[in-house]
């Protein structure tokens, strides 16, 4: 294998990965703060229509990512409204709002289905993006991505030494002691629920503008499944969340890698890895019981009545 | 009034009322609390107590009454607001963050206030140390012992300016010893000025360190008093009503056919901190108590668990029952040769905590006709539960109610009675009253005493040494795993038994 394949792999690998890495960073706050939300597949799906949609019919391809990030933010509303507020079943209601998004997204976007958008172009850094190897896949790559750079290290910092961050985990693993001490349950939810749909939104946007420049219907394909897949693989530690979504964004091109290398193996079959590779985590994690324990958000998904 | 006062009282509680649906936790209570005083709010299981301390901590709202906080009324919205007027707590069930740090916990709690981590660790410092309570800022809670974690929740109401500090049960987690150093914190608070709300119903520790005390039940204000002044009996009264037995003595009775006999029974703990038994053999005679002492951690857990049937063991002949040996069989099998059993953990293991009162009682009871043909007879179960409910007292809406929304003494009271009611053979009972209060301890000792002398054995594992004797015939105790002389309860004496509790025996003495 010659340098320049090799740098194009670690290239296209960065950018499959992304729309999985900013949908994971969002479920993954919103995880910590004691919610689990399946409705990112819907999510992203409205955030891939609005954005579309607004980017052909306004031309601004800004104005196309702020629109889907609106959208996701108004999808995980109405979760929160319904799991939060109404203190419905987080699965069930979830699960609702993939269904929905799905087909209301399909249904906005039928118009619109094969027309063309001149998408977002990438932009190498000078310098940066003439190192070896490593060039290409850093530093040649679209604003997007080096958004999801920026949001990474974010999201790490706000974990790591933030007061805030805090006040997520704490919020996420025991809601009474954190009421009880006089922390803002339900908003820090809130806000860690509307995260996560801003992020689906923008990854949904991604699809939509800049990946795939294009509409059409399921086009997120299970991304947000694989996301969800990946917080668990991740065991719910951002750093190995970006590790996770590169890797399971290899997983998903490594069908062209063996094609071009002359195996044939089926790409169905090689679509199946990230979802092994987090039963195996998942398998090995379980192995301990209190480290299992004190991995995940210990009231997750579980619904918090203030009064008791 | 409180303006005829030159120092207006700290808190001072009118008139308040909080309604549930069900049941009135609270009817027009009236309570005052001085500056540097330490005042005892005492009360059985459910007689309002927790509620009326959730009011003043913000956590409920009262239906009616008013809080005067320095002579000043006062509506607390929310726990924010208690502690910004400088009302701390410290919880029964902690309110800590298992997996975060002290220091993180602390600050979390502190809001603002709490500046960088670096210095509030040393703040933590500082304060443990001044107080006498040492902790390591920089460990992770789930590393520490319950007592440890108690002291997290006091340091954390310490590190801000207080003003009233509430404490809910804190002596039930805790060793003598821990006990003492808490009240030496605890007087020392009290000297320089903070009030202190004592929650208790151990009424000895009541008169060792408060002075005053409201007494509660049934929602309202049974009896004020001056705790030094009284005894722990004319306390106990105003607590349970005139019409509540306080305690007795039981006639001990001799037996000897046995029941339960456990030979030479060996076992390696599954729990890498557990504590293997060694060469274990007693047995438990049909109509009488046995009861075994220790302290927790000597191997209890693992001598209930091959008891029980949850583990089985190999040597099938080191448990035998009269028919044969069951050390193979599964608690279901046991259970249907006449055992019952009553765990230590009564969320979790005794019940299940998000299941119906009914439900629960199906559980266990499900081999005396409570299932028909692989279906649940609905009607059946729930005139066996309102039974129990009805037979033990136990205080809940009805039969519908979630295990969890019962008070520890209460839900207690229903897994006794619920073993109990099934008539068995062998009841293996541990901790029975650990948490209880004296009304529901009465009446889960009489409800023991009642089948003991219905003809069956009982076993009682309880660290609490007072209750041993009280209601056991036979008393051994636990220590290393290793099983002490059992010797008839009335020819021995506290101390000695005191003496194996810390594994002064020789244990050829078994055999004789």
């Amino acid at each position: 294998m010659d340098i320049d394949l090799i740098s194009n792999i670690l290239y296209a690998m960065v950018r499959t990965g992304t729309p999985l890495l900013l949908i994971a960073l969002g479920e993954l706050v919103c995880e910590k703060s004691g919610v689990l939300n399946l409705g990112q597949e819907g999510m992203v799906l409205m955030g891939a229509v609005a954005g579309f949609v607004a980017a052909l019919l306004s031309g601004s391809l800004i104005l196309g990512f702020l629109l889907a990030i609106a959208a996701g933010i108004a999808m995980s509303l109405l979760f929160g409204f319904i799991a939060l507020g109404l203190n419905a079943n987080q699965v069930a209601t979830g699960l609702a709002l993939t269904i929905f998004g799905t087909g209301l997204s399909a249904f906005i976007g039928a118009d619109f289905v094969g027309k063309p958008i001149t998408g977002l172009e990438p932009f190498a850094l000078p310098l940066l993006s003439e190192i070896p190897l490593l060039g290409k896949m850093l530093f040649s790559q679209d604003m997007i991505v080096y958004l999801s750079f920026f949001l990474f290290a974010a999201v790490y910092w706000f974990f790591r030494s933030s007061r805030p961050g805090l006040i997520v985990k704490a919020v996420g693993e025991n809601p009474h002691a954190a009421n009880a001490i006089g922390l803002p349950v339900m908003r820090t939810r809130y806000l860690a629920v509307m995260f996560g749909g801003a992020m689906a939104g923008l990854a949904g946007g991604y699809l939509s503008i800049a990946y795939t420049p294009l509409w059409a219907e399921n086009m997120s394909a299970g991304r947000g499944w694989i996301a969800l897949a990946l917080v668990v693989f991740a065991s719910w530690k951002v750093e190995r969340v970006l590790l996770g979504a590169w890797l399971f964004g290899l997983a998903s091109i490594l069908h062209l890698v063996f094609q071009g290398l002359g195996f044939s193996i089926s790409s169905n079959l090689l679509a199946t890895l990230p979802y092994v590779a987090t039963i195996l985590v998942l398998v090995v994690l379980s192995r301990n019981q209190v480290r299992a324990r004190l991995l995940a958000p210990m009231s997750l998904g579980k619904p918090f009545h203030a009064s008791s | 009034m409180a303006e005829a006062h030159i120092t207006p009282p700290r808190l001072t509680l009118r008139r308040i009322t909080k309604i549930y649906p069900g049941c009135v936790a609270n009817d027009s209570i009236d309570l005052n609390i001085e500056p540097a005083e330490i005042h005892a709010l005492l009360g059985e299981n459910g007689a309002g107590k927790s509620t009326l301390m959730k009011v003043i901590y913000g956590l409920v709202k009262p239906d009616q009454g008013e809080v005067l906080w320095d002579g000043m009324p006062v509506e607390i919205k929310d726990p924010a607001q208690a502690r910004k007027l400088g009302i701390g707590m410290v919880f029964q069930h902690f309110s800590l963050f298992e997996t975060l740090t002290v220091t993180e916990n602390i600050a979390l709690a502190l809001g603002d206030d709490a500046g960088d981590l670096p210095s509030l660790a040393k703040r933590i410092r500082e304060v443990s140390e001044k107080y006498g309570m040492a902790l390591n800022p920089d460990r992770e809670i789930h590393t520490l012992s319950v007592g440890e974690r108690q002291r997290v929740e006091i340091v954390r109401c310490l590190v801000q300016p207080i003003k009233l500090l509430i404490l809910d049960e804190p002596t039930s987690v805790l060793t003598p010893q821990e006990v003492e150093t808490l009240f030496v914190t605890l007087r020392q608070l009290a000297k320089e000025g903070c009030a202190i709300l004592f929650i208790s119903h151990k009424l000895d520790e009541v008169r060792a360190l408060c002075h005053n005390a409201t007494i509660l039940r049934a929602g309202k204000v049974s009896g004020e008093c001056k705790p030094a002044d009284e005894s722990s009996q004319s306390i106990a009264r105003m607590m349970v009503g005139d019409d509540t037995p306080i305690s007795t003595d039981y006639p001990k009775v001799l037996r000897e056919e046995p029941f339960l006999q456990v030979s030479g029974l060996n076992r390696v703990s599954d729990d890498p901190f557990g504590t293997d038994l060694h060469n274990i053999s007693f047995s438990v005679n049909a109509g009488e108590i046995l009861g075994i002492a220790g302290v927790a951690g000597n191997g209890q857990e693992e001598l209930l668990g091959a008891l029980s049937g949850e583990d089985q063991v190999e040597n099938h002949d080191a448990i035998h029952f009269p028919h044969g040996a069951v050390g193979h069989l599964s608690p279901r099998e046991r259970r249907a040769a006449g055992m019952a059993f009553v765990p230590e953990e009564r969320l979790g293991r005794g019940a299940v905590p998000d299941m119906s009162l009914k439900d629960n009682a199906l559980l266990t009871g499900f081999l005396t006709g409570l299932v028909n043909r692989g279906m649940i007879a609905h009607g059946k179960t729930r005139e066996f539960a309102e039974k129990i409910i009805d037979r033990y007292k136990v205080k809940t809406p009805g039969t519908e109610a979630h295990a969890e929304s019962l008070s520890g003494g209460n839900l207690q009271k229903f897994i006794i009675g619920r073993e109990i009611m099934q008539n068995p053979k062998l009841l293996i009972a541990a901790h029975p009253t650990w948490g209880v209060d004296i009304g529901a301890a009465t009446a889960i000792h009489k409800a023991l005493i009642e089948l003991r002398d219905k003809g069956a054995a009982i076993l009682v594992v309880s660290e609490d040494i007072d209750e041993l004797f009280q209601i056991s015939d036979r008393i051994g105790a636990i220590c290393h795993g290793r099983i002490s002389p059992i010797k008839p309860t009335p020819d021995t004496t506290i101390n000695e038994v005191g003496r194996w509790m810390a594994g002064d025996f020789d244990e050829v003495e078994i055999k004789a």
